[in-house]
């Protein structure tokens, strides 16, 4: 009960401070949407959101790659030993074989689409490696088990677009250039380039955090799993 | 009020509602839940409100496109120690 | 502002409230989903195209089938707890 009421306290609190702060938010002093316009030319890529993700703000999203390679680096830490889905384990139902069989390509090739629309239109990678995910999960769910069966493939898959980016960013500096700042006449090429890469690593890495959760059934062999 | 503003506000009052479930839920699933959803009314702020002062604007857009895919692997890590918590003998709804 | 935004907003709110309220743990990820579909559906108003495909595809799929996985997961491992109580209860009476 006190648990309850100090809840509605909080949330009551948090409702007020956030609808005050944002009834007498001060007006921004820079206007960034003029910016990225001012700048897109220079930035390689015609679609703004694109360009803010991989070229205007590169270092955000260098992170964000790391933060999602240290989550799948953990989720992989805790999985379960011993052996996962036995390759038979096909799911019997026909319809289900057909429709996975028919859906799979399809599922990539809108992946690799939205990952080449990218550069000038709503997409990118994120969407394409959610879309990549996507592909391997209906496939696991319908008994085909792509992922535990490549398993050193996998690990280095995971890292790949990671180093990719790093490599990219730090080669810079080579040039007497600044960290992450891309070379004028290369920069279309090389944004298209990490991005392929990124759509295949975040793809792997969301399909994995999946596939290789503990299971239900317990590998020891029964009451393993404690008082 | 423009359409931009009224998200930023739906945001606030669904961050406000996610807390009170995030403090108040038994059960660990839930609060993931609450979590989650906590995190999209931060979203609707972040782009919500910018726009309203400067119409469309790409940069926030994009900061909340990183967000989305952070938040989806934080939920699937979160959800694999709670598997794991649970299978070695934990209650989820302590 | 259109009449859609208010539906749209006070949808959201209500998603997010009764994910909390419902007592059954599916429902409330079913619902979880819903929100994220009503989430996708703003970012298309508020204009960011690529926020709604990527929450359609992560927010409401991906997270979605993770949650539900995890569900059937707490499920059986209850079950079978449940099996294995009885047993040893049985072997103690006998």
């Amino acid at each position: 009960m006190i648990r309850v009421l100090g809840a509605a306290l909080a949330a009551i609190i948090t409702l007020l401070g956030l609808t005050l702060a944002l009834w007498f938010a001060p007006a921004t002093q820079v206007n960034l949407p003029q910016q990225v316009e001012l700048n897109i030319d220079a930035s390689g890529i015609a679609h703004p959101i694109t360009a803010v993700l991989l070229n205007f703000r590169s270092y955000d999203t260098l992170l964000e790659v790391a933060v999602v390679l240290v989550a799948v680096v953990a989720g992989l830490a805790l999985r379960e030993r011993g052996p996962r889905v036995t390759p038979h384990e096909r799911s019997a139902d026909p319809m289900l074989q057909a429709l996975t069989r028919r859906l799979l390509p399809l599922l990539v090739l809108t992946g690799v689409y939205v990952l080449w629309a990218g550069s000038y239109a709503p997409g990118g990678a994120f969407q394409a490696g959610a879309l990549v995910a996507a592909a391997g999960v209906l496939a696991r769910l319908a008994g085909y088990d792509i992922a535990s069966r490549v398993d050193r493939l996998l690990r280095l898959g995971l890292a790949l677009g990671f180093i990719l980016f790093l490599t990219v960013a730090v080669s810079a500096m080579f040039g007497g250039r600044p960290f992450l700042n891309y070379p004028d006449e290369w920069a279309g090429s090389l944004i298209f380039l990490i991005e392929a890469v990124l759509t295949f690593s975040i793809g792997l890495t969301l399909l994995s955090l999946f596939v290789h959760a503990p299971g239900d059934a317990s590998p020891q062999g029964g009451g393993d799993y404690g008082r | 009020m423009g359409v931009d503003l009224w998200y930023a506000l739906v945001g606030a009052v669904i961050i406000a509602l996610s807390v009170f479930a995030f403090i108040s839920a038994r059960h660990l699933m839930k609060k993931l839940l609450a979590f989650n959803m906590m995190g999209s009314g931060v979203f609707l702020i972040m782009v919500g409100l910018p726009q309203h002062q400067h119409g469309v604007d790409a940069v926030p857009q994009a900061l909340v496109l990183t967000g989305i895919v952070v938040a989806v692997s934080a939920t699937a890590l979160a959800l694999v120690i709670l598997r794991r918590y649970v299978r070695s003998g934990g209650d989820p709804a302590p | 502002m259109m009449i859609f935004d208010v539906i749209l907003g006070v949808g959201l709110v209500l998603a997010c409230a009764s994910v909390y309220l419902s007592n059954n743990l599916f429902r409330s990820v079913v619902l979880f989903i819903v929100f994220g579909l009503l989430l996708a559906l703003t970012w298309t108003r508020l204009q960011a195209p690529d926020l709604a495909l990527a929450e359609a595809a992560i927010g409401a799929g991906l997270t979605g089938v993770l949650l539900l996985d995890t569900l059937g997961t707490l499920r059986k491992i209850r079950h079978q707890r449940a099996a294995d109580d009885t047993k040893k209860h049985e072997e103690a009476s006998s």
